[in-house]
């Protein structure tokens, strides 16, 4: 497959792009767990007051 | 980033021996040097871990490497597509530049391999931070293998003369170089964040069960 000059030009800038986003996606994805787990710690940790008041 | 990309894609002037292919240069080396900061900064963390003891360093220069191998893909993937509009070719092994910085590269990859088999506490930190010491040896061989490199097929921008390119791109190199060291630095604050966040909650969750 022959590919122009402009076309690796734009492949190579499109490349790290996708990496960056992709990246940003993983980073989203961590972060929508970590806001999951401390709603569930907030919950576990008022039923544990609650239970000991 | 924005006005990097208009600089290099838009602005800068054509280069009259490589033509359009030249602004692969623009991308290509400025995330070849912040793999090599990253890589750096890893190995100074370890180092700092080793010396005073303190937990914390293991994770910096965790991921700070984490980073550099990031960056050090996207470098060998830019740069095999630079070679290809360069030089016909994805890649050459003749090249003692694209081989080491291939060595680098796997040499780092193998860092995540001796980490995750160890299990998490102060062994695995100390022996994480010796390979990351052991890693940083590699960087200036790597980094002056250009120069020393007796087939001069990749090309040497920089030499003791300064730049060799035009005042107009030099400052869009100079623009990019610094629109990639803040990404790098702003995905190194975000990820340190999130792995903090990770370990406190992990720490929480044993505290209330």
């Amino acid at each position: 497959m022959s590919w122009s000059q402009e076309e690796l030009v734009a492949a190579a800038y499109a490349v790290v792009f996708l990496f960056v986003l992709v990246y940003v996606a993983i980073i989203a994805a961590k972060l929508a767990r970590l806001q999951r787990e401390t709603a569930e710690l907030v919950e576990l940790a008022r039923r544990k007051s609650g239970g000991t008041s | 980033m924005g006005l990097a990309l208009v600089l290099a894609l838009i602005v800068a002037p054509e280069d009259a021996d490589q033509g359009i292919s030249q602004r692969i240069f623009y991308i290509h080396v400025p995330i070849a040097l912040t793999a090599y900061f990253c890589f750096g900064l890893g190995a100074v963390k370890a180092l700092l871990l080793l010396w005073r003891g303190e937990e914390r360093y293991d994770l910096e220069s965790y991921v700070a490497i984490h980073q550099g191998t990031i960056f050090g893909a996207l470098t060998l993937i830019t740069g095999s597509i630079w070679a290809r509009a360069s030089w016909g070719i994805w890649w050459t092994w003749s090249s003692n530049q694209l081989v080491l910085f291939l060595v680098l590269f796997l040499f780092y990859c193998a860092y995540f391999m001796l980490r995750f088999s160890l299990e998490d506490g102060p062994r695995r930190a100390r022996s994480s931070a010796v390979y990351a010491l052991f890693g940083v040896a590699l960087i200036p061989v790597s980094f002056l293998a250009i120069r020393l490199a007796a087939d001069f097929i990749h090309p040497t921008v920089f030499t003791r003369d300064g730049p060799q390119m035009s005042g107009t791109m030099f400052a869009t190199f100079l623009v990019c170089w610094g629109a990639v060291t803040l990404l790098a630095y702003v995905l190194y604050r975000v990820e340190l964040a999130g792995k903090r966040l990770d370990a406190d909650l992990r720490e929480l969750r044993e505290v209330l069960q």
